[in-house]
């Protein structure tokens, strides 16, 4: 399906681009994209290393096999193939508590941590497994108690009541994460998007 | 006093974070600094390996960007999105949303510059803006740190979530705000 979508935003950029004539913002926007995703790379090697190192000791010290079996019962039901006392496990439920919190500094780090104990459990390297792809999802649909970016955007606009907006917020986001969830389990089941046929060459993802 | 609490939450939730941790090691006797350099090895690696995926997507969606064709979309998608009741205001918003963190804020920052920050446009922005991420970045960095090119039904359920948020935010926001 990237395939697809890839070629499809790019397409859509060079003939828009060229219907509007925008073509040369569109070439420095490409070069310029390309330069600013290299730093943002960079930029995540040094939260990424602390991260991973503060995690090590999590790991060495057992608290993770005690996070993970504090919350076995719904991490079972959502990644039945996880085992339950997999480092993975501690690590998915750090970066949730991470995003709940808002600190988007520390849930990227941890969500990679995820996925790397996740990728341990792939049987089929470079496609996603079901838990990736509903890890994943939870993550896309921002599961955020605190939505502090926001409140700060309103209350330096001058808002009376900024943090209006936690309430809408939890109740919007608890609907998209079930939403999205419900959608990743229906869809791994589809063979469409098995993952036998993404790894043979005839799939469409 | 909400916005006290939670400015003590965000400022503290870190370094408990990075003083519990190793506290908890110290005491089930695991060497800290021994432990935490040999997991720390690894960041560099996760940093270069997600470069090719970001700048695929990132290039993809400059360009995008840099074309005009979010507005356009906008255009075209305008009276579809009318008809789940959302505001013609926020449509260029809603397609940024996946594609751009930073494009979207810049989107809702307008919108609450123009409408006002108690009005229901910038409430509702903001609302639709806090309650999703970036599903493209999500998708490049995250699938990126570990190599999978073949994202399955990934791609499908992140923008369904996508969305529903949207919907929802449309819903909810008339109900709480309107």
């Amino acid at each position: 399906m990237l395939n697809y979508i890839w070629l499809a935003l790019v397409i859509l950029a060079v003939v828009v681009g060229g219907i509007n004539g925008k073509i040369e913002a569109v070439t420095k926007a490409a070069i310029d994209s390309a330069g600013n995703a290299v730093t943002i790379a960079i930029g995540l090697i040094g939260v990424m290393t602390l991260w991973l190192g503060i995690m090590k000791i999590a790991e060495d010290s057992g608290l993770m096999n005690i996070l993970a079996r504090a919350i076995a019962p719904v991490m079972r039901f959502l990644f039945p193939e996880v085992p339950r006392d997999h480092p993975a496990m501690g690590s998915m439920m750090m970066n949730i508590a991470a995003n709940m919190l808002g600190l988007s500094n520390a849930a990227t780090p941890l969500g990679l941590k995820a996925m790397e104990d996740l990728e341990k459990l792939n049987p089929r390297p470079g496609v996603a497994t079901n838990a990736m792809c509903l890890f994943l999802t939870i993550n896309t649909a921002n599961v955020q108690l605190i939505p502090a970016s926001m409140i700060g955007l309103l209350a330096s606009a001058g808002s009376r009541n900024p943090t209006a907006i936690i309430g809408t917020t939890i109740a919007v986001t608890a609907m998209a994460l079930t939403a999205g969830v419900a959608m990743a389990k229906l869809c791994e089941h589809l063979p469409i998007f098995s993952a036998e046929r993404a790894a043979s060459k005839g799939e469409p993802s | 006093m909400i916005q006290q609490w939670i400015h003590t939450v965000s400022v503290w939730a870190i370094p408990l974070f990075l003083l519990g941790i190793p506290l908890y090691g110290a005491a089930r006797k695991v060497k800290v600094y021994e432990s935490f350099v040999e997991g720390a090895k690894q960041g560099f690696q996760v940093g270069v390996r997600i470069i090719p995926y970001l700048v695929a997507i990132l290039v993809a969606v400059g360009m995008l960007r840099a074309a005009g064709a979010i507005e356009s979309l906008a255009r075209w998608l305008e009276p579809l999105l009318a008809l789940i009741g959302a505001p013609a205001e926020i449509v260029p918003f809603a397609i940024m949303r996946p594609l751009s963190g930073s494009g979207s804020m810049g989107l809702v920052a307008e919108l609450v510059k123009t409408y006002g920050a108690d009005s229901f446009i910038a409430r509702l922005a903001a609302t639709a803006y806090a309650s999703t991420e970036t599903t493209f970045y999500v998708l490049a960095v995250y699938f990126g740190a570990v190599g999978i090119k073949k994202a399955r039904h990934a791609v499908l359920a992140g923008l369904f979530a996508d969305a529903v948020s949207l919907i929802a935010a449309v819903i909810v926001c008339r109900m709480v705000f309107a």
